[in-house]
């Protein structure tokens, strides 16, 4: 993705379902100082495979080198950076946030309009889902702790996909 | 025995249930693992026992393969090292769970990053109390993660035909590497129910790239035209792959020059006049000050490690670099190389030479030999018996044919210099890992592979005190190795450190206490044999040397000496120190 930070990478890998394969892949990112920011693993079509998508922040002469032991593991069968030009990116968000007046009740959903969505209200909460790229995710996540009283945030994490024919 | 029955108890007979053949009993986990690794032709399992581990032990009664029981799990996992860099051919290991298991993390380590390939079977605890901290239940499949090849944790017995196809594989394909394999007691004890002790390997990932791109390899050889002063450097990569015919070849065809590293010695004859011995941090004048002047350097199978480079921004500066490596993650990991072929030495430099030029280098070797004059590794016996002079003369004695190991430390860099390498996997040292304890059970493993061969280990005082144990190994087997202890009483290169970065503060390197190494030896019935003078040097080493049996060398050299030249960590060749200093140095960057 184009992020601003250069540091922030979002890395794709698809690996054999295979124990361990996870903790092998993080060790890799780890052992060089990466941190990972988030990750998301689902099976892929085939479910003898998974897919990765990891977003790390680190600088990047090691992510080269962080790609290339990635490759390398016995259980991956390949590793790549995504850049933004080739791929296309989501994300999903879910915010719990309270309220303790109808007023307020009606201003949140006044103010999520068409960017969100109510997912399920109880006991004076209200959890809303939303998906967009992390930035819009990051964007509405701002202005919406600003205005009201959020309590929790539960993010999925970036999901990423190639267009075209190239794979992931 | 039972006795015949008689046809009058036919009625008995039908109750008794005869003998199964034992080809047609089901066999057990543990009985199909012993199964693969004798189709495999494995001859040697070292290990030690473990009630984790007891099913395996019990199916190799009567096995083909030979248990050697060690003393030390670290021990076994150094034996079978040196098993594997002598011959070729993987090692295996076999231990039990918890403590057992985690003994093998250092022989493990010591083999990753030196590429060695390695299979290591661990006892575990059975399949449901896995994690429920059951006795000598260790996650070694978890702890191991970072420096191993690869791994499996077993969680099916019908899985470990595929499982130990795929371990053997991969420890000896591409980049060779240890493999552990852990092993839960009930997945070894349970019945056998598959079909075939040959099945499918499943590695989809699993990339082995030999064959190069021949555009890459006429590229390469392109950069090589026009350079006058080329320099071929030579790492273990050379060795691993057999490639030094190809190499000899191409510095014949090039008339250049070459250098090795620690672990590249031998690929190239240490002894040809093309040869300018190991570089590096400890390496020799000539083949550093090469470093300095080479407008051309190409590596074959070496990773540029710290230890050569030193300050990578001053590397070589002005040279084209080229490199040959079979695994794609060292391609610019310390270098940016100007051209690169990643997949087998052999084959690429095979494929080079015929694609090369001869090149105009007489000014460029005029200029080495120089260099070699001017500065010659010196031996200095005014003081007493050094570890230069043991190691030249047993260089002398043995006409450099012996399989050779050391540890680590300042005998391991005199080692290097002194007893020249014509023979790749003749040189066994822990390089990348700098591994104290290595050598003798190294050699060990050395001697069992190559049961003809002189096999001789050089130790330190520190490092032999590490894995001395199995001195009993070598008892019972009969196993002639030769072992000379170089004994300065000290933690020598630390202390040299100490003498000249820390303004000689000695802390932590006094080796007071040390036993007599001759009656240590004597205590596991090996002849032991005392030198301390320079005059009987020579005489002392032929008599350990002649001696059908495994001896026991005690080398009692003077306490103080320093290894030069030296190469302060973190600065590079251009600062290279040739003889002891008489300013103080500034304490090093670089690491270690």
């Amino acid at each position: 993705m184009m992020n601003k930070n250069n540091n922030v990478h979002t890395v794709s890998v698809f690996v054999a379902n295979k124990p361990g394969v996870l903790v092998r892949c993080a060790q890799v990112f780890a052992r060089r100082g990466y941190n990972i920011d988030s990750l998301v693993v689902s099976t892929g079509v085939d479910p003898k495979f998974s897919r990765m998508t990891i977003t790390a922040t680190g600088d990047p002469q090691t992510l080269d080198q962080i790609i290339k032991q990635t490759s390398k593991l016995v259980d991956v069968l390949h590793c790549v950076e995504h850049t933004g030009q080739d791929s296309v990116d989501r994300e999903y968000a879910m915010i719990k946030v309270s309220y303790s007046s109808t007023a307020t009740r009606n201003s949140i959903k006044k103010f999520i309009k068409s960017r969100a969505h109510v997912i399920t209200e109880d006991s004076g909460t209200v959890i809303i889902g939303q998906a967009g790229t992390s930035e819009e995710l990051d964007l509405f996540e701002g202005e919406f702790k600003k205005k009201f009283n959020v309590i929790e945030i539960v993010r999925s994490g970036k999901l990423v996909m190639a267009i075209g024919k190239a794979s992931t | 025995m039972q006795s015949q029955p008689r046809k009058t108890t036919k009625k008995i007979i039908k109750k008794q249930s005869m003998p199964v053949p034992d080809s047609l009993k089901p066999m057990n986990g543990a009985e199909i693992l012993i199964k693969c690794l004798e189709n495999f032709g494995v001859e040697y399992i070292w290990g030690l026992s473990g009630g984790a581990a007891i099913p395996i032990f019990d199916a190799l009664v009567g096995s083909k393969i030979k248990l050697i029981l060690v003393r030390h799990e670290q021990g076994a996992t150094h034996i079978a090292d040196g098993y594997a860099r002598a011959t070729g051919k993987p090692g295996v290991v076999l231990v039990t769970s918890g403590p057992g298991a985690t003994n093998t993390v250092t022989g493990v380590m010591t083999a990753h990053m030196d590429s060695v390939p390695m299979i290591v079977l661990t006892g575990q605890t059975i399949s449901p109390m896995l994690g429920k901290d059951a006795f000598q239940e260790s996650d070694i499949f978890g702890i191991t993660m970072p420096i191993v090849k690869h791994s499996y944790l077993v969680k099916k017995t019908n899985d470990i035909p595929r499982i130990l196809k795929e371990a053997w594989h991969i420890c000896n394909t591409g980049r060779p590497g240890p493999v552990l394999i852990d092993l839960p007691k009930d997945i070894t004890s349970a019945p056998f129910t598959g079909k075939s002790l040959d099945p499918e390997m499943d590695l989809p990932g699993y990339k082995v790239k030999t064959t190069c791109p021949k555009s890459d390899i006429i590229k390469m050889a392109k950069m090589f035209s026009g350079s006058k002063r080329p320099l071929l450097l030579i790492g273990h990569g050379a060795v691993l792959s057999r490639a030094s015919k190809e190499v000899m070849e191409l510095a014949r065809k090039l008339r250049a020059p070459i250098t090795n590293t620690l672990l590249g010695k031998g690929a190239f004859p240490e002894t040809d006049p093309l040869s300018l011995g190991m570089l590096g941090m400890h390496g020799t004048a000539y083949a550093n000050k090469a470093l300095t002047r080479c407008d051309l350097i190409c590596s074959v199978g070496s990773r540029w490690d710290d230890r050569i480079n030193g300050d990578n921004s001053k590397f070589c500066l002005g040279a084209k670099k080229l490199h040959i490596d079979v695994d794609p993650a060292e391609i610019g990991k310390i270098v940016q190389p100007d051209a690169t072929c990643v997949g087998d030495a052999k084959e690429i430099v095979g494929e080079l030479v015929k694609h090369v030029k001869p090149l105009d280098t007489k000014e460029w070797l005029e200029e080495l030999d120089f260099y070699r004059k001017e500065y010659p590794l010196r031996i200095n016996d005014k003081n007493g018996l050094t570890a230069q002079r043991v190691i030249s003369d047993l260089y002398e004695v043995t006409k450099g044919s012996a399989y050779v190991t050391t540890d680590v430390g300042q005998h391991q860099m005199w080692a290097a210099q002194f007893y020249l390498s014509n023979e790749g996997n003749k040189w066994l040292s822990s390089g990348g890992a700098g591994t104290m304890g290595f050598g003798f059970p190294a050699a060990v493993g050395a001697q069992f592979g190559c049961p003809k061969d002189l096999v001789v280990a050089i130790v330190g005082d520190g490092g032999f005190q590490m894995t001395f144990f199995e001195l009993s190994t070598v008892t019972i087997h009969k196993l002639p190795v030769k072992i000379v202890v170089i004994d300065n009483k000290y933690l020598g290169m630390v202390r040299q450190w100490q003498e000249l970065f820390f303004d000689n503060r000695l802390s932590g390197v006094d080796l007071e206490g040390n036993p007599d190494f001759v009656l240590l030896a004597k205590a596991y019935g090996i002849k032991g044999i005392r030198i301390d003078k320079v005059e009987d040097c020579r005489n002392k080493l032929q008599e350990a040397i002649d001696y059908a049996g495994p001896v026991l060398v005690h080398a009692e050299v003077i306490k103080v000496d320093n290894v030069f030249p030296m190469i302060p960590a973190g600065k590079s060749a251009y600062d290279m120190i040739i003889e002891a200093p008489t300013q103080k140095l500034e304490k090093p960057s670089g690491s270690t």
